[in-house]
C-alpha cells in the first residue's frame, strides 16, 4: 500500500540503515536518521529508524535541536507497535518524543486512579487512543434515535471527565481519537436510517466526540475520516483477533505521521508558508514563452480548469491562515503581469513574497524566509520539476519539498495528504494573515520611501491595544506563545489550559497585545507573563515570557510594551521588574533586548541554567519611554 | 521458490524486524532462541513475511506456527508454484 507518498524515495533505504548503524557517535547516527527518515519507508524500516536514533535523542536532544515533547498513550487497544513511527514522524518534525504507554485498556484506571507511573511521567500531550470495541452502547437494534442519543450523551460525558481530569492534574492537552467503524454493515445503504444501527452508532458518537471536543478545547487525531480515506488496510480483523491491534503494523508510519503532526503543531512546528512555483505548477506552459494568452488556464479545457483548481486550493489555505510566496525562474515584470489572466484564482495580492528571476531556486527560497521573517523549517516548497525539487532537498533539508503526482489534478490532495500545515486553533487573525504578510511587504515598501525612520514611523500612526489574557485572546495567544522562535526571550512553550491557569492568578500580569497602523490591522502580536517567582526578591516581577511576532519588528513595539508593562507593574505594587534572556539557536535577535531597554544586569538567582542572564528594571525611578505608538488600554 | 530460497528470503526479513543481520535461521530455529521473538515481534514478523512474499496468512493458521520450519513450509504453499 502507497503511503507517506509526498515523501520521495531512497534507492537503498535497507543498506543505507545498515551503513549508519555502524556510526559510532549517536548525534551523528541520530542526524543521519533524521536525514533517512525524510524518504518513504514501510513499517520494517521506520521501527529500524527508530532504533538508529534512539541513543542519539535520549542523549543529545537539544544538540541536536530538538523539542522535546511528554506524550502518554491511553489506549483501549494494543499501541505498543505504533511507538517507532510515531516517534520517527515526531523526528522529522524536530520532535523528540518521549512516550508512556499505560497498560491497553486501562485508561480510565490511569487517568483516575492516580496512577503513580503517570503521574510521575507528567504527560504534557494525553492522546485517548479509543476504538469502537470498547465499552459498545447496549441498545437494541430498534432503538429510536433518542435512546440512542442518550447514550451517546451518556458516553461522552465520561470522556469530557476523563479530559477534564487530565487538563486538571497535568495542564496537558488531550488528543481525543475518533472511533474507526469496524463493524461491517448490517443493512448496506439503508444502515444510516437505522438509529442503532452499529454503522450510525458510531457515526453519532463521532459527532459528538467532535463536538464536545470543540466545546472542551481537546483536540482530534480523526482516524475515522483516516481509515474511511485508507479503506480495510488501517484496522485488520486478523490483526484484531490476534493481537488487539486497531491500527495494522503495515500502516503504523501513517499513524504515526497523523499523530505526530498533531503534537508537532501543539509546540509550535507546523509550517507557515506554501512557495509556489509558476510555470506548469500554478499554470499549463510557460508564460516567457507563451504569453498571457497562451498558458492553459481555467474553464474549457480539462488541464486548464485542473491548474484553476490547485490555484483555488492555495487560495484557500491562504484563507485559513497560511503565508503564500511565489518562487519562480522567470522575469519578475512578466511573471507579474501574468496574474492579470482573467481566470486567474490567486490573486497578486494574495502572494506576500514574490521572487521571480533566473537565480538558483535555494537561494531565493532563503531570501523569502527572510522577507517574512520566517524559518527555512517554515516554508513548504512545490515545484513541478523533479530536478528542481531534488536540488532544493540536497540545499536546503529544512525545506519541505513534497514529491507530486504527474497529473495537476492530483496536487491538492497531495499537499493535504502531507499534512504540513495542521493547525491546533483557527482564529480571525488566521483568516487576515495572509493580508497582513502582503501589507508588510508595502509596509517595507513605504520603509524604502520614506526619508527618515521617525518620519516613516510617525506615518504608520500605529495603535497599540492593550488586553488581560481572557477568554477572546487564550488561543491565538497560546499560538504565539508555542510558535515564536525568533523574538522570544525565553521560549518557555505553553499550553492552553496552562496559560489560562498563569492569566486567572491575580499576581500574575499576563498581557496580549494588538497592534493596528494605518495599512490595517496586525492583529495580536505580542504576549508578555509576568509573575513573582521564589527565587527572587519579594518586591520583584519575573518576566516569565516575552514574545513578540517579527511581522513587527524595528517598529518601537517592544518599547510601548515595556510602558505598558512597567504602568501595571508599578499600580500593582511591584518595586521593579526582573527580565530573563535564555539563548536558543533561534533567539539571538533579542540578546541585548534588556539593555537596550535599560535593564540592569542583576546576579541570576539559584538553580537558574547556566548560560541564562537576568535584568532588573527600576520601576519607581524609571522615565519615560519614547517611542511612536499611541497605547489603548 | 524452494525451501532454500525461502528460507534465504524469510532469513532477511527476520533481520529487517529484529534489526540484526547476524541472526542465522534454520528449519528448526523456534521463537526461544532468538532474542526479543515475543508476541509482539511475532505480530511483525507475519506482517513483514506476508509483505515480502505477497501473501496473507489466515487467522488459524497463525496459532500453528511451531518453527522456522514450519514458518517456510507455509510459505511455500501460499505460494504455490511461484
Amino acid at each position: 500500500m502507497q503511503q507517506l507518498s509526498w515523501l520521495p524515495t531512497h534507492p537503498d533505504l535497507s543498506g543505507a540503515i545498515g551503513q549508519a548503524k555502524r556510526i559510532e557517535d549517536p548525534l551523528q547516527r541520530l542526524h543521519e536518521a533524521v536525514k533517512l527518515a525524510a524518504h518513504q519507508r514501510d513499517f520494517t524500516l521506520t521501527a529500524r529508524l527508530d532504533k538508529l536514533a534512539a541513543t542519539g535523542i535520549a542523549q543529545h536532544a537539544a544538540a541536536a535541536r530538538l523539542t522535546p515533547l511528554r506524550v502518554a498513550l491511553l489506549s483501549s487497544h494494543t499501541v505498543d507497535h505504533l511507538l517507532p513511527a510515531i516517534r520517527v514522524a515526531g523526528l522529522q518534525r524536530r520532535l523528540a518524543l518521549s512516550l508512556h504507554v499505560a497498560p491497553y485498556g486501562m485508561y480510565r484506571q490511569a487517568l483516575l486512579a492516580d496512577d503513580p507511573a503517570l503521574n510521575a511521567f507528567a504527560p504534557q500531550l494525553v492522546l485517548l487512543a479509543l476504538d469502537a470495541h470498547d465499552a459498545p452502547l447496549q441498545l437494541p437494534l430498534q432503538a429510536s434515535q433518542a435512546e440512542v442519543d442518550a447514550a451517546v450523551a451518556e458516553r461522552v460525558d465520561e470522556l469530557r471527565m476523563l479530559w477534564r481530569r487530565a487538563r486538571e492534574r497535568y495542564a496537558a492537552q488531550v488528543v481525543q481519537q475518533t472511533l474507526v467503524p469496524v463493524a461491517p454493515p448490517l443493512f448496506g445503504s439503508y444502515e444510516a436510517l437505522v438509529p442503532a444501527s452499529p454503522r450510525a452508532v458510531i457515526e453519532r458518537l463521532n459527532g459528538a466526540i467532535r463536538a464536545a471536543a470543540r466545546e472542551e478545547g481537546v483536540l482530534l487525531l480523526d482516524l475515522a475520516w483516516h481509515a474511511a480515506a485508507y479503506g480495510d488496510g488501517l484496522a485488520e480483523p486478523v490483526r484484531w483477533h490476534q493481537a488487539k491491534q486497531l491500527v495494522s503494523p503495515t500502516l503504523a508510519p501513517l499513524y504515526g505521521e497523523h499523530f505526530a503532526r498533531i503534537a508537532a503543531a501543539t509546540a509550535g512546528l507546523s509550517r507557515k508558508c506554501l512557495v509556489l512555483d509558476l510555470d506548469n505548477t500554478l499554470w499549463g506552459g510557460v508564460i516567457g514563452d507563451d504569453g498571457i494568452d497562451g498558458i492553459q488556464l481555467g474553464q474549457g479545457s480539462p488541464s486548464g480548469e485542473a491548474f484553476l483548481a490547485f490555484q483555488r486550493y492555495a487560495a484557500q489555505l491562504a484563507r485559513r491562515g497560511v503565508i503564500l510566496a511565489v518562487c519562480s525562474k522567470n522575469d519578475l515584470h512578466i511573471a507579474e503581469a501574468a496574474f492579470a489572466h482573467p481566470e486567474m484564482a490567486l490573486k497578486r495580492s494574495d502572494i506576500a513574497a514574490f521572487v521571480a528571476n533566473w537565480e538558483d531556486k535555494a537561494g531565493n527560497l532563503r531570501r523569502i524566509a527572510s522577507m517574512l521573517d520566517i524559518g527555512l523549517d517554515s516554508l513548504v516548497f512545490v515545484d513541478d520539476n523533479p530536478a528542481e525539487r531534488d536540488i532544493v532537498r540536497r540545499e536546503l533539508p529544512e525545506v519541505a519539498v513534497p514529491e507530486l503526482p504527474e497529473d495537476v489534478a492530483d496536487y491538492p490532495a497531495r499537499i493535504a495528504a502531507a499534512g504540513y500545515f495542521e493547525a491546533v486553533s483557527f482564529t480571525s487573525d488566521d483568516a487576515e494573515r495572509g493580508r497582513s504578510y502582503a501589507l508588510n511587504a508595502e509596509r517595507k515598501a513605504a520603509l524604502g520611501q520614506a526619508t527618515d525612520m521617525d518620519g516613516y514611523l510617525r506615518g504608520l500612526q500605529m495603535v497599540l491595544r492593550v488586553s488581560r489574557i481572557g477568554t477572546a485572546e487564550l488561543a491565538r495567544a497560546t499560538q504565539l506563545i508555542n510558535k515564536t522562535n525568533q523574538f522570544n526571550l525565553t521560549t518557555r512553550r505553553y499550553t492552553e489550559a496552562e496559560v489560562e491557569r498563569m492569566a486567572s492568578d491575580p499576581q500574575t500580569i499576563a498581557l496580549a497585545l494588538r497592534l493596528e497602523d494605518k495599512f490595517g490591522d496586525n492583529g495580536l502580536i505580542s504576549v508578555v507573563l509576568a509573575r513573582p517567582d521564589a527565587a527572587i526578591e519579594a518586591d520583584e516581577l519575573l518576566i516569565d515570557s516575552w514574545l513578540m511576532s517579527c511581522r513587527v519588528l524595528g517598529r518601537e513595539v517592544e518599547m510601548a510594551v515595556l510602558e505598558v508593562l512597567a504602568d501595571a507593574a508599578a499600580a500593582a505594587g511591584w518595586g521593579a521588574l526582573v527580565g530573563e534572556y535564555r539563548p536558543t539557536e533561534r533567539n539571538g535577535m533579542v540578546a541585548e533586548h534588556y539593555p537596550r531597554l535599560g535593564f540592569e544586569q542583576r546576579p541570576a538567582p539559584a538553580n537558574a541554567p547556566t548560560d541564562a542572564s537576568f535584568w532588573r528594571y527600576e520601576l519607581a525611578s524609571r522615565t519615560p519611554i519614547n517611542h511612536h505608538i499611541q497605547v489603548q488600554a | 521458490m524452494n525451501e532454500k530460497d525461502i528460507l534465504q528470503a524469510l532469513t532477511q526479513v527476520f533481520h529487517d524486524v529484529f534489526d540484526d543481520d547476524d541472526i542465522v535461521l534454520t528449519p528448526e530455529t523456534t521463537a526461544d532462541d532468538i532474542d526479543g521473538w515475543d508476541s509482539q515481534a511475532h505480530v511483525l514478523l507475519i506482517v513483514a513475511a506476508e509483505q515480502r512474499f505477497s501473501i496473507k496468512f489466515r487467522t488459524a493458521e497463525l496459532e500453528s506456527l511451531k518453527n522456522v520450519g514450519h514458518f517456510a513450509q507455509l510459505i511455500q504453499t501460499k505460494l504455490g508454484g511461484r
